[in-house]
């Protein structure tokens, strides 16, 4: 199946259970009421970056988050299933069938 | 060996990188031949490499996601997931999840909450360790009995079948799941997965260690079906919660990046894996992983009771989690190294066949 078709379909439910997930923020439950601030000082490009964002809002940092994991797996994996297909095995079916 | 350490920009700490590579890479393979995100391994392990608990939960979940996209992918192109039954799943997974998490917080306002979510948790993985051995049990005395009796063994075959009686409750709509090769009503898989989404909620758990062998025992799916089909639901409550947690600013999104990188070749071969060991190899190592799960809770349950023995049954629960870890995906390596060592040994005796 191509990455678009993939992407495709996760896409829906992904976009729907990023929606949802207000729900849980209303909701509260899990970590604790504690304000913790990003020492931005520290660091320089893309983290400074990164912890002013987290330091400014939690809903921008949340969205680079969910953006930023389902990208980079896609990067990797398709990189990594370069590297696989290097092995010379047939990477597109399965012979054992059975329970 | 400044080198060797990263400062956390939203954490503080510093953290050995090559032990979150390490990390990824070992949660990735097993997460990839079983089909489960990894919660329990991952967040113990965090912790050991210097994260506050807060942390360790959110990033664990948050780096959830991406390996199990990627095996995913990989399951997807062995014609292992079904999407029809993951998105259904879905839907019941994420009322589950809301449902439990607003019985977590009652249960908080109670009290106690540890001891109750735990002593849960116990009880659901000494079940599920039953339902496996059981089900290994009866699929070797049926094999045993047809050998002795000169019939062909059914690859087919299986042990616990509590499956076919759900099936026979047709309340409409009736669906046929074609990859998984399953005819029942849509309500089975939605109260399935409502049942394990609220379980997880309650246990703040990813779920994948409840849902695959719900999957193989309660909807009929084959292993390989279960852990691909797993693997999408996965990913996609594994983005929900990188977007919750990262909300509540409990997301170490460096950290979470830098597993991906081992995860990502973690996952990939603990998705090819699957290839070479036979869906009764799989339930087997999966019901040793969560043996050691719940042996592990176990100690947390005493460590809890008894101040006096805390360090100890803490020290040996993570010891025992993180080396179960270890023997999981050194196993899982070793078949994946001697299938493809078979494989390409069959395609050129194949190939010089053909030449001759």
């Amino acid at each position: 199946m191509g990455a678009r078709a993939w992407l495709g379909r996760m896409g829906v439910p992904a976009a729907v259970l990023t929606v949802l997930a207000g729900n849980v923020f209303a909701a509260g439950g899990g970590g604790e009421m504690i304000v913790i601030v990003a020492d931005s000082r520290k660091f320089s490009g893309l983290e400074a970056w990164s912890a002013n964002l987290y330091n400014e809002s939690h809903a921008y940092f949340a969205l680079l988050t969910v953006l930023t994991i389902p990208l980079l797996g896609l990067l990797l994996g398709t990189l990594t299933g370069l590297l696989m297909r290097l092995l010379g095995i047939n990477l597109k079916s399965r012979v054992l069938a059975e329970h | 060996m400044d080198w060797l350490f990263v400062t956390m920009p939203i954490a503080g700490v510093e953290i050995f990188w090559p032990g979150l590579v390490i990390l990824g890479f070992g949660v990735g393979m097993i997460g990839g031949f079983f089909g489960m995100g990894g919660g329990w391994m991952v967040t113990p392990g965090l912790n050991i490499l210097g994260f506050p608990m807060a942390f360790a939960i959110g990033t664990d979940i948050a780096q959830m996601a991406g390996p199990s996209l990627i095996s995913t992918a990989r399951h997807a192109r062995f014609g292992n997931v079904d999407y029809r039954l993951g998105g259904i799943m879905v839907v019941g997974t994420v009322g589950g999840f809301e449902a439990g998490a607003q019985l977590i917080m009652w249960l908080e306002r109670i009290g106690k909450v540890d001891i109750y979510v735990r002593s849960g948790y116990l009880v659901l993985l000494s079940l599920i360790a039953w339902l496996v051995f059981t089900d290994v049990a009866k699929k070797m005395r049926k094999d045993r009995e047809a050998r002795a009796a000169g019939r062909e063994v059914d690859a087919l075959s299986t042990g616990i079948e509590w499956h076919k009686t759900l099936h026979k409750i047709r309340i409409p709509p009736v669906i046929h799941f074609k990859k998984a090769g399953v005819r029942c009503s849509a309500w089975l898989p939605i109260l399935v997965s409502f049942f394990t989404g609220l379980m997880a909620g309650i246990l703040g758990i990813g779920g994948g260690l409840i849902r695959m062998p719900a999957l193989i025992y309660l909807v009929g799916c084959p292993t390989h079906i279960a852990v691909g089909t797993d693997l999408f639901e996965v990913a996609i409550s594994g983005l929900y919660g990188a977007a919750s947690y990262s909300y509540k600013g409990r997301t170490e999104l460096v950290a979470a990046v830098i597993m991906l990188v081992g995860a990502s070749i973690g996952a990939q071969i603990g998705s090819v894996a699957t290839k070479y060991v036979k869906g009764y190899g799989i339930r087997i190592f999966f019901g040793i992983a969560v043996i050691g799960c719940a042996v592990s809770i176990l100690f947390k349950i005493i460590a809890a009771a008894y101040p006096g023995v805390r360090a100890f049954f803490n020290g040996a629960a993570t010891v025992l989690i993180l080396g179960l870890v270890a023997a999981l995906a050194l196993y899982i390596f070793m078949k994946f190294l001697n299938g493809v060592r078979a494989e390409r040994a069959e395609k050129k005796r194949a190939m010089s066949q053909v030449a001759l």
